[in-house]
């Protein structure tokens, strides 16, 4: 499995965010995306999810499924946790679950992985920053993607989710899944490859 | 583990009839636009009985726009409409599971307590069977013709105005053969089934159409 990037051009409000980017990352490897705010990072992994348009270039995943786009192949784990306030822990995960429609761990077993398992009856409302990230995270796990696309994952995790957190995707990577990463935290991946993204010309 | 349409739905309306939902708004604003015009009116029954069936009209007209600013913008703001279009799911039927779900949790409440409500504008029984046939049949039109202004504004943080302001001049052929059909069950001359057949023929279409629009216009939103 290769997920491939060529040449990709993107223009955000009449500002261009990147162009003439390009990345391939395989099966079993973690891209790391680094570079200074405002570089494009954030708007690089949208463009992955289908969630920004690309004004240029093409984006494949080699050895995926042909019948499904690129974007349902992808976990993505952005800015917001996607979580409903007024929703229990459980049934929050579960509808994503349900909605993603592929086999992954049980939601119990999923929540308990990443220690909020004594959470899952709660409305969402009652979770503190970290707890509801780790729930965001959860929804990796629920329903198998073989490309996990994480904007700053770490944000709000202390240093026990962390690690847990590193475990996850090196996990993935073994399993040989893609993860690509924006990330200030220097995380301890096994196959870590960097990508750079520079400074936009004004 | 269920389908994922009818986990969509289930979310859709224990999210409405939970805390913070928009489900028993709709029904108390429903019921105080209705409790208020008599005020204005005064006691004449007559005069209540005649426009009756098109204040019960604008009333469910407005209390279903109330909710449905949130319809998608509740979902863009905390990041689960980026999911949801990553879902592999086609979007159009993602914005019809998402509009049933909203009909059955504000829409129908309108319709049921319509019966309870017609007394106060002094209507007679087989006019109230006529109110309450007609919004059974044309409130779904409001909702997926509210869809396409809920996509529309779901970029804006106030856009409930504009959607009003959107929605409102797309809602008047629904609200012309809904009104004349419920007139026309008590008025002799006028058949009841021609506006009614043209009310659910207005209704179908804006089925069709409204989840297209608002599928277009949320995918054209995303930036």
């Amino acid at each position: 499995m290769r997920l491939i990037g060529v040449d990709l051009l993107c223009e955000r409000g009449g500002r261009r965010v990147f162009s003439g980017l390009g990345f391939a990352v395989s099966g079993g490897e973690a891209l790391v995306v680094t570079g200074p705010n405002g570089a494009g990072k954030s708007s690089l992994l949208r463009v992955i999810a289908g969630l920004v348009r690309h004004d240029a270039g093409t984006i494949t995943l080699e050895g995926g499924d042909d019948e499904l786009p690129v974007p349902a192949q992808c976990h993505y784990a952005g800015h917001y946790d996607a979580l409903k306030p007024s929703l229990t822990v459980m049934e929050n995960l579960s509808f994503w679950q349900s909605f993603f429609e592929v086999p992954g761990l049980d939601p119990l077993d999923a929540l308990d992985e990443l220690e909020i398992g004594h959470l899952a009856d709660l409305p969402g409302a009652y979770l503190s920053a970290g707890q509801r990230r780790r729930l965001a995270l959860a929804r990796l796990l629920v329903a198998r993607r073989p490309v996990w696309l994480l904007d700053e994952p770490t944000s709000a995790l202390d240093r026990r989710s962390e690690a847990k957190l590193t475990a996850l995707m090196n996990a993935h990577v073994a399993d040989g899944g893609i993860v690509m990463a924006a990330t200030h935290t220097p995380l301890e991946l096994v196959n870590r490859r960097e990508l750079q993204i520079g400074r936009p010309q004004a | 583990m269920s389908g994922p349409f009818t986990a969509l739905f289930l979310r859709e309306v224990r999210l409405a009839v939970r805390v913070g939902g928009g489900a028993l708004m709709g029904v108390l604003f429903f019921l105080i636009v209705v409790t208020v015009i008599p005020f204005g009116i005064g006691p004449d029954l007559n005069l209540l009985n005649r426009i009756g069936p098109a204040i019960l009209w604008i009333g469910a007209l407005l209390a279903t726009l109330l909710a449905l600013d949130r319809l998608f913008q509740a979902d863009r703001e905390d990041g689960s409409l980026d999911l949801l279009l990553m879902g592999g799911h086609p979007l159009e039927l993602v914005v019809v599971v998402k509009c049933l779900a909203h009909w059955a949790a504000t829409g129908l409440p309108l319709v049921i307590a319509t019966p309870i409500l017609s007394i106060f504008v002094n209507l007679e029984p087989i006019q109230i069977g006529a109110v309450v046939a007609t919004l059974l049949v044309g409130t779904p039109a409001l909702t997926f013709i509210g869809a396409i202004g809920a996509a529309l504004t779901v970029t804006l943080r106030r856009g409930g105005l504009l959607l009003a302001i959107l929605v409102l001049p797309s809602t008047i052929p629904v609200l012309i053969f809904g009104v004349s059909a419920a007139n026309a069950a008590v008025s002799e001359p006028m058949p009841f089934m021609t506006p009614f057949l043209y009310l659910a023929a207005v209704s179908l279409i804006s089925t069709v159409i409204g989840p297209v629009a608002a599928a277009a216009a949320l995918r054209s939103g995303q930036d």
